[in-house]
């Protein structure tokens, strides 16, 4: 099948192959040579993001349909084709991966300094894996992936992470393990009932008797679950995200457990729409029970980056509050909020990891007074703090703002629970930041340098999208209405659905 | 009396000869490897007649030559070659270097490619004790070596109780059926209506203990811990692979052809055994400190796995099978290469503490095992994901999707003792300086087996037609 789009090039392939081939090359740079292994991870991070560019430019906004497609055969024996393409709900997260990893080769560039050469291989495989994630529209080939991200990602918590490294990241493997193959099963029976194909576009189109669609429903939340991660299987969370090195921190905030929310919404919800519907009560529940249960939690933590990790099930819990309260606002609320999610907490870590790089202290009591001695840092933690508490003007407010809408119209009582949840974050959040920037100024910090220009332009590209979006949300909203409606259409397909959905279209214009 | 046909014997004849011209050559050669390299050649030479050779029957149906068979013999060839090129080195370290060592490889192999054939349960006894014997020899090759003699005694003693077993078994079948064909029997049993006998369900269930004992199934698992642990590392390697994938041979013939019809019943004796296998190999892994007592123990819920499609049955099932031990060969021996390669003068090698900071010293090395691990697990993009994937594929087209729940949750907790190695050599540091015996022999296995395990992994294609089409007409 020829390339359809407008490029004229197979450009998903490109962008997942890149950084293969980028890997490919450190791995036959001598050891020695530290600059160069750093330069090459770096542009070939800057070529992927910029190969990714047209996918944000060159996206017809009009349509649900996949764009930027490839099709080819790949295992004819079991009816399994090479499939890529982007839509309007998988295409900005292929840009955030893109743009966080040359932000975490930056964030990493004299952080790390042991098996360096294995740190940039397993960073640059990572992004292609993650980047193969969002485009698969193979299951095998969206399992190939999905699996595959966890080799890298183990070696970077265990490998070049904190203390307690090891024990995080067996637990993050086995926790996602689990899950993963239970969705494993679960594909293979759709694969039968499907009419053996593992073609996501085409399952996504056929009708499931609704006692297996209640089981389907079950083993793929069994994935998704862990990696959002719902609670209660949020407890690797933590672990991971306080061990893992900046970059791993990063990249998981960021990106992967977004994977979790793109994976509701990009199959169990259009799959399995009647189980879907009919589960939408205990999935807000739960995530009503992230939201609080999170945000309380924060407020007990004495590391910073457990802190933030906490802060994460707490805004996830909003995004599948979003998703499961299957309305526009909700589930575009939802999407934004994922990105908004990746740019604030992404950037927390990053900006954790500065101070980390000068400390090598995650305590919060280690700190204090910090506005004094790094200025400049500060005002940029200051901005990320507001982004996530969630203040009018920046991203954090329009994707909460969307999503409690959304909740409203569903349930009254998840609405009124989560917008306590936004007001719980403001106090933790408000309250680590005045511990660690203000009051006396902590021996341990005294004498410190300020950010230098690397980090600045580190953070520069976050503090844009923080106000873009903010300011300006229908740059990216404007990319998810006709898949959302699309998905919408699919859950209340026929009978009382459609008219529900009409009644929420009309009341939206 | 007319000659038989004896073509579809030939790449047994070859081999037979080859196997004893090693013997010879053994007395005249004082240089070893010669030897060893002359063994590969036997198996290339044989690799060719068996890809010429006729197809068919021979002996009336005593023994079998058809593309399930070859697809087994295949097996067993490759499993010879990585294991010889894998042995040269670490036999000379070990101050066994011996000819007879290659001959009883060939004679083992002898042995296995007569039970992959046979039509008749004679024959299949025939070339399983051949193949036993000659491996209860390797086992016991360091002759001063405690725990090598133990290993041998072990694997002797229960090895001939599960001889018994299965001249019980064929001695009850016989009775019944008045015959050792195997699809007499099929046919004897389906026209006289004997098949829900329970006689016939006793012989069924001693053959399963028979065969459970070669494949080290659990409960019949007991002699492969001690004796993978007290083996020369090579021979573990060569026992973990071929004598396994050829008890699934005879395993699958059997029950599948002979004991065809009555799948219903015995799949209710194989559903427990799997899942048990599954649970003992993996569970008691976990707490091994000993990398060849943790293989072993790999190697039994790998078994287990493998079961899965023998209980699935039907041509996919016994084609998934065939296609995860394929994959399983070369995964395992590429695993043990670098446990031999720890091996030097002086150094044992064998704790799993001594992989501490490997990849610091010896990154490629490292890297290998890596891949071997995450294969083993069943993580994509390697062969072992696809070769699980088969399985489970089959299991769930067979209705079985609950074994397969059961069996990926097993194969998550594998996760846990394959990552422990690669958390031993990546997030440790080194505590001593750790040598490696590396050699090309070594080398050319481990270039082989990674490059399969990735191959195999991204574009499996090839391996799972050549299964298919080994099935058809089985």
């Amino acid at each position: 099948m020829p390339i359809e789009n407008s490029l004229g090039f197979p450009v998903l392939s490109t962008l997942i192959f890149l950084p293969v081939v980028g890997a490919a090359i450190i791995l036959l740079i001598s050891r020695k040579q530290e600059s160069l292994i750093k330069s090459v991870a770096l542009l070939t991070s800057i070529a992927a993001f910029l190969l990714s560019i047209p996918l944000f430019t060159d996206f017809d906004k009009s349509t649900h349909l996949m764009q930027f497609v490839e099709k080819r055969q790949w295992i004819p024996s079991w009816n399994i084709m090479y499939s890529l393409g982007v839509d309007g709900i998988s295409v900005l997260f292929v840009l955030l991966s893109t743009l966080v990893t040359i932000l975490c080769v930056l964030i990493s560039w004299n952080a790390v300094k042991t098996k360096m050469k294995e740190f940039y291989i397993s960073l640059l495989i990572l992004e292609g894996a993650m980047i193969g994630v969002f485009c698969s529209l193979d299951f095998f080939l969206f399992y190939i992936f999905w699996e595959a991200m966890l080799i890298p990602m183990y070696l970077l918590i265990g490998v070049w992470g904190g203390p307690n490294r090891v024990y995080a990241a067996i637990k993050f493997f086995l926790y996602t393990l689990v899950g993963s193959v239970l969705m494993l099963v679960g594909i293979i029976v759709l694969y039968f009932y499907g009419g053996r194909t593992f073609d996501i576009l085409q399952l996504a189109t056929r009708n499931y008797p609704y006692e297996l669609q209640f089981w389907l429903f079950w083993a793929f939340f069994a994935a998704f679950a862990v990696k959002v991660p719902m609670f209660p299987m949020h407890t690797w969370l933590p672990d991971a995200h306080t061990e893992a090195p900046t970059a791993g921190s990063v990249v998981l905030a960021a990106v992967l457990i977004k994977m979790g929310a793109y994976g509701f919404l990009r199959f169990s919800i259009p799959l399995f729409p009647e189980a879907a519907r009919a589960m939408t009560v205990p999935m807000m529940v739960l995530s009503v029970i992230a939201i609080i249960y999170g945000a309380i939690v924060c407020l007990a933590q004495t590391d910073l980056k457990r802190l933030i990790a906490y802060s994460s099930v707490s805004h996830m819990g909003f995004v599948t509050l979003g998703i499961f309260a299957m309305n526009v606002q909700g589930l575009e609320g939802g999407i934004l909020q994922m990105l908004n999610h990746g740019v604030v907490t992404g950037a927390l870590f990053l900006s954790v990891g500065v101070i980390y790089e000068r400390t090598h202290s995650r305590e919060i009591s280690d700190y204090g007074g910090v506005a004094t001695v790094l200025p400049i840092y500060a005002a940029f933690f200051m901005v990320f703090t507001l982004a996530s508490i969630g203040l009018p003007g920046l991203n954090g407010f329009v994707g909460e703002f969307l999503i409690i809408l959304g909740g409203f119209t569903a349930s009254k009582w998840a609405g009124a629970f989560a917008a306590t949840g936004i007001i719980i974050g403001a106090a933790y959040m408000l309250w680590l930041y005045q511990r660690v920037f203000f009051l006396q100024t902590n021996q341990k910090v005294a004498g410190l340098h300020d950010m230098n220009m690397r980090e600045i332009i580190t953070l520069v590209p976050m503090i844009v999208l923080v106000f873009w979006i903010g300011i300006y949300p229908n740059t990216f909203l404007s990319f998810m209405h006709p898949s959302v409606q699309h998905l919408l259409e699919r859950v209340y397909s026929g009978g009382q659905g459609a008219t529900y959905a009409g009644q929420i279209a009309g009341l939206i214009k | 009396m007319p000659m038989p046909d004896i073509r579809p014997l030939v790449p047994e004849i070859v081999m037979a000869c080859l196997a004893m011209l090693v013997l010879i050559l053994d007395l005249v050669v004082k240089r070893k490897g010669i030897i060893a390299v002359i063994t590969m050649i036997s198996a290339f030479v044989v690799f060719y007649a068996l890809f010429g050779g006729v197809r068919g029957e021979a002996f009336s149906g005593m023994f079998v030559s058809d593309g399930y068979s070859v697809f087994f013999k295949i097996i067993f060839l490759i499993s010879l070659v990585l294991t010889t090129l894998i042995s040269v080195r670490y036999i000379e370290i070990e101050k066994v270097n011996f000819g007879e060592y290659y001959s009883l490889m060939l004679f083992s192999t002898l042995g296995m490619m007569v039970m992959a054939s046979a039509g008749d349960i004679i024959v299949l006894y025939l070339g399983l004790e051949l193949m036993a014997l000659s491996v209860y020899v390797l086992a016991g090759f360091f002759r001063h070596d405690t725990r090598s003699n133990e290993a041998s005694l072990k694997y002797f003693l229960l090895g001939a109780f599960a001889s018994a077993f299965l001249l019980y078994a064929t001695s009850m079948i016989y009775g019944l059926t008045g015959t050792t064909n195997l699809r007499a029997i099929a046919q004897y049993l389906a026209t006289h209506g004997i098949e829900d006998n329970p006689a016939t369900m006793l012989s069924v269930m001693l053959f399963v203990v028979a065969f459970g004992f070669k494949i080290a199934a659990a409960p019949f698992h007991m002699w492969a811990p001690d004796v993978y642990e007290g083996a020369p590392t090579s021979v573990t390697a060569f026992m973990s692979v071929g004598p396994k994938a050829a008890g699934f041979a005879v395993f699958g013939r059997v029950f599948l052809i002979a004991f065809g019809n009555l799948q219903i019943n015995w799949v209710g004796i194989l559903i427990p055994i799997a899942i048990l296998t599954m649970a003992v190999g993996n569970i008691i892994a976990i707490s091994q400190t000993n990398i060849k007592r943790m293989l072993a123990y790999s190697s039994i819920a790998h078994a287990g796995y493998a079961m899965i499609g023998l209980v699935s049955g039907g041509s996919e099932g016994v084609a998934s099978m065939m296609n995860y031990l394929f994959i399983y060969a070369f995964m395992n021996i590429g695993a043990f290469a670098v446990v031999i390669m720890l091996r030097t003068e002086g150094f044992k090698g064998e704790n799993i503490t001594d992989y501490e900071g490997l990849a610091k010293s010896h990154p490629l090395a490292s890297a290998l095992m890596l891949v071997f691990m995450f294969s083993l697990t069943g993580i994509p993009p390697t062969a072992g994901f696809v070769g699980k994937f088969y399985l489970f594929l089959a299991a769930v087209n067979a209705g079985y999707t609950w074994l397969a729940v059961v069996a990926v949750l097993f194969s998550a907790i594998s996760a846990y003792f394959y990552l422990r190695i690669v958390m031993f050599m990546y997030m440790k540091e080194p505590k001593g300086e750790v040598k490696l015996s590396a050699s090309s022999s070594t080398g050319i296995a481990l270039a082989v087996t990674a490059t399969a395990v990735l191959v195999i992994g991204v574009l499996p294609s090839g391996v799972i037609n050549m299964a298919r089409a080994a099935v058809l007409g089985f």
